[in-house]
């Protein structure tokens, strides 16, 4: 049994608090209190359902010299994340039972954050034939993407809809149009022209999603069950736009946007430094400023990392061959704290929404809410700051955009059903 | 200046100040014994992760012609090859005891990374679409010498100015200079916008009483990648002795080489009078010397 004393609650129905949190048997046996073996003093702290990343590449397998299972799913708890969705496009590509089965057997193993595979749509990820999405969904898998790669085979994609909506499953698009984009590597505009670098167009986004609202609705009208879209990583105030629309005409279509969308924008390229070059890449203020509406006004429906860790050598190319990522996953819930709650005002439950039923909801899973007899996978969250240090990163990638920024709620204790798996109590 | 990376944050006087140094130099190469003992003591490394035989050996000669030693690191005979980072092979010369580092590479932003790794000066050979600064300065100088000044002067620049460091660096310095830049191109070949340039699509109006004219190489690339037909280019974007007619009548030719005959410049003029092709080679030494000699020693012993 373990107690959170006098600790405020956040979840996505609001703040309250505080109260007292008893733990046991995976639940949360009382909020009045109780005996337990472990009390833990939580004043000044709030606790949250734990989170759950709806876009994480852990490498494994076959490139583990940038991330394993051990080194992202350790650095996931440590980011509050009890659940975490791993993208398939490792070495080989995740396109078998088998490799979902083997993922999902190794990552229970380790007792960290729950691992759910995402998988292949196509095989190889190729965009070309359909994988077994019945027997994948039997193995784990829990959402069908070719994340990486574009889909550039519409029909494929609406096929892959249509059998993806027999079984519940969702569909994730990295939606970028590959002949637009090009060789970009930076936003596409008067900035890139300035320093020189090919520009991939915030059109190239606007213009996929477009395309594939469409394949949506084919897909929604020849299914049986009901298609779902979900939009990765979405950059652009265009691509909200269209999002936005979607969801009004009832279009069944979720949307992420990530940390490094939500708080950085072009200019950090000015330094000439690939840790910026991601893709989709960053944007202008304006770009910005539309997601954080999207935020709020339900366009979005979560924030997911698109944790992309690299080797630091591999980010310190040039800027043409360096690989596109940033990783997040142990700064993403005190960076929006702080940059999105402390100094914007943004609500918090409504934060706190975006990391844990936001996400949940694309993948169908029952809310968490704090209340009597709740799951306790839990993450317990302090207002304390510090700067980012990446020299202390669990995971293999030991650098960050975000280096030196003071940040405040960090996860000092992380829960999976009564579990503690990670604790930085001071 | 401890880096010559492009023509930001730098002021009109460092840049005729370095342009006063590169007279000098340019004299010091007209006598019969062509060197002085200004950087003994020196090591330069030209540091060329994209092959570039003309600036590479003008680099070189600049920095022997001032009795530096001088080390060459070309990335497709080296260890780049085998996996070896930028970071890496650079941190490998400054062990070596390298002051000065002269750095090409197919990518924009390679010479500002390498600041943050090494200690010696660093100075742009080039990087993707970005800059070339010595070529612009260079280009300057030439110009200087055929005008008298820059001020209010018009400069057509005339190609794919898009994938073009030449043009970039060339609006940032000739502007910075006094000079009007116009930069032409088909329109799929120019940029949104250019800061110190106009852009136009209309080589007409470029050239219009045109002071000097400076072409640009167009690559094979770009007919590859889709973005033009080579013979609307021809048509429509040569520069030939009818369009040039245009021009102011003595209005100069310039082309940063190497040339394609009759694709971007009808052939003749490449021979003819006009064409400071040949001067602005000479003026490169000059002009690299003066570079090398303001990063490694200081203005102040000209």
């Amino acid at each position: 049994m373990i107690l959170i004393r006098n600790v405020r609650l956040v979840d996505a129905l609001g703040e309250r608090g505080p109260a007292d949190v008893l733990i046991g048997e995976g639940r949360i046996l009382s909020l009045e209190g109780g005996a337990a073996q472990r009390v833990i003093d939580g004043t000044a702290c709030f606790l949250a359902p734990g989170f759950l990343d709806l876009h994480a590449h852990l490498r494994e397998p076959g490139e583990e010299v940038k991330e394993d299972l051990a080194t992202g799913l350790l650095a996931a708890v440590r980011g509050g994340y009890t659940d975490l969705v791993s993208m398939p496009n490792t070495k080989p590509p995740v396109d078998t039972p088998e490799a979902v089965r083997a993922l999902k057997e190794k990552a229970k193993a380790l007792g960290l954050a729950r691992l759910h595979p995402a998988a292949a749509l196509t095989e190889g990820q190729e965009g070309k034939t359909l994988t077994p999405a019945g027997l994948l969904k039997e193995a784990g898998a829990v959402l069908l993407t070719d994340d990486g790669r574009t889909n550039e085979d519409a029909g494929v994609l609406g096929a892959g809809l249509l059998m993806a909506a027999a079984l519940g499953l969702p569909v994730a698009v990295h939606a970028e149009d590959a002949g637009l984009r090009r060789g970009g590597v930076m936003n596409d505009g008067a900035l890139s022209d300035l320093l020189g670098l090919p520009g991939n167009p915030p059109e190239a986004e606007a213009a996929r999603i477009a395309r594939d609202l469409e394949v949506l609705r084919y897909a929604l009208r020849r299914a049986q069950g009901r298609p779902h879209l979900h939009i990765q990583h979405l950059s652009t105030k265009r691509g909200l736009e269209l999002v936005r629309e979607a969801k009004r005409a009832g279009l069944p279509i979720t949307a992420e946007a990530t940390p490094h969308h939500l708080t950085l924008t072009e200019e950090a390229l000015k330094a000439f430094d690939p840790l910026f070059k991601v893709a989709p890449p960053l944007r202008g203020e304006e770009d910005r400023e539309a997601l954080l509406e999207g935020l709020l006004d339900g366009t979005l429906d979560a924030i997911a990392t698109d944790h992309a860790p690299h080797t630091l050598a591999e980010k310190e190319m040039d800027l043409l061959r360096a690989p596109f990522g940033i990783p997040s996953l142990e700064v993403a819930f005190p960076l929006l704290y702080t940059e999105l709650h402390l100094k914007r005002g943004f609500p918090l439950a409504r934060l706190v929404e975006l990391f844990t039923d936001g996400p949940r909801r694309v993948l169908g899973l029952l809310s968490i809410h704090l209340e009597e007899g709740a799951e306790a996978s839990l993450v317990l969250l302090s207002p304390k700051e510090r700067p980012v240090d990446p020299g202390r990163f669990a995971s293999k990638a030991r650098y960050s955009p975000w280096a030196g920024w003071r940040l405040g709620g960090w996860p000092v204790l992380t829960l999976v059903e009564g579990r503690i798996v990670h604790e930085a109590l001071e | 200046m401890r880096h010559l990376l492009d023509f930001q944050g730098w002021t009109r006087q460092e840049v005729e100040s370095l342009l006063d140094t590169a007279k000098v130099m340019r004299e010091v190469l007209k006598r019969p014994i062509k060197k002085v003992p200004a950087l003994q003591g020196f090591t330069v490394a030209t540091v060329f992760f994209e092959p570039s035989t003309r600036t590479r050996i003008s680099f070189e000669l600049a920095a022997r012609r001032m009795s530096a030693d001088v080390v060459s690191f070309a990335a497709q005979t080296s260890s780049l090859q085998k996996g070896e980072s930028y970071k890496d092979t650079l941190l490998t010369l400054e062990a070596m005891g390298v002051d000065a580092y002269v750095i090409r590479a197919d990518s924009a932003g390679v010479p500002h990374q390498a600041t943050r790794w090494v200690k010696g000066a660093v100075i742009n050979g080039g990087d993707g679409r970005r800059a070339h600064p010595t070529q612009a300065l260079l280009d300057a100088y030439t110009l200087l010498e055929a005008l008298g000044s820059l001020e209010g002067k018009k400069i057509a620049i005339v190609g794919d100015i898009l994938h073009s460091r030449v043009a970039r660096s060339n609006a940032e310095l000739l502007s910075l200079l006094g000079a009007q830049v116009f930069c032409a191109g088909p329109p799929s070949l120019l940029p949104q916008a250019l800061p110190g340039a106009r852009l136009t699509p209309s080589l007409e109006e470029a050239l219009e009483e045109a002071d000097a004219v400076m072409v640009l190489r167009l690559q094979k690339e770009r007919m590859e990648a889709g973005l033009i037909h080579l013979e609307d280019y021809i048509a429509r974007y040569q520069v030939t002795e009818a369009r040039l007619k245009r021009a102011k009548p003595e209005a100069p030719l310039l082309h940063p080489g190497p040339m394609n005959r009759d694709v971007e410049l009808e052939g003749a003029l490449a021979d003819s009078e006009r064409s400071l092709v040949n001067r602005q080679v000479q003026n490169g030494v000059a002009v690299r010397m003066a570079v090398l000699y303001h990063l490694l020693v200081g203005k102040e012993g000209a």
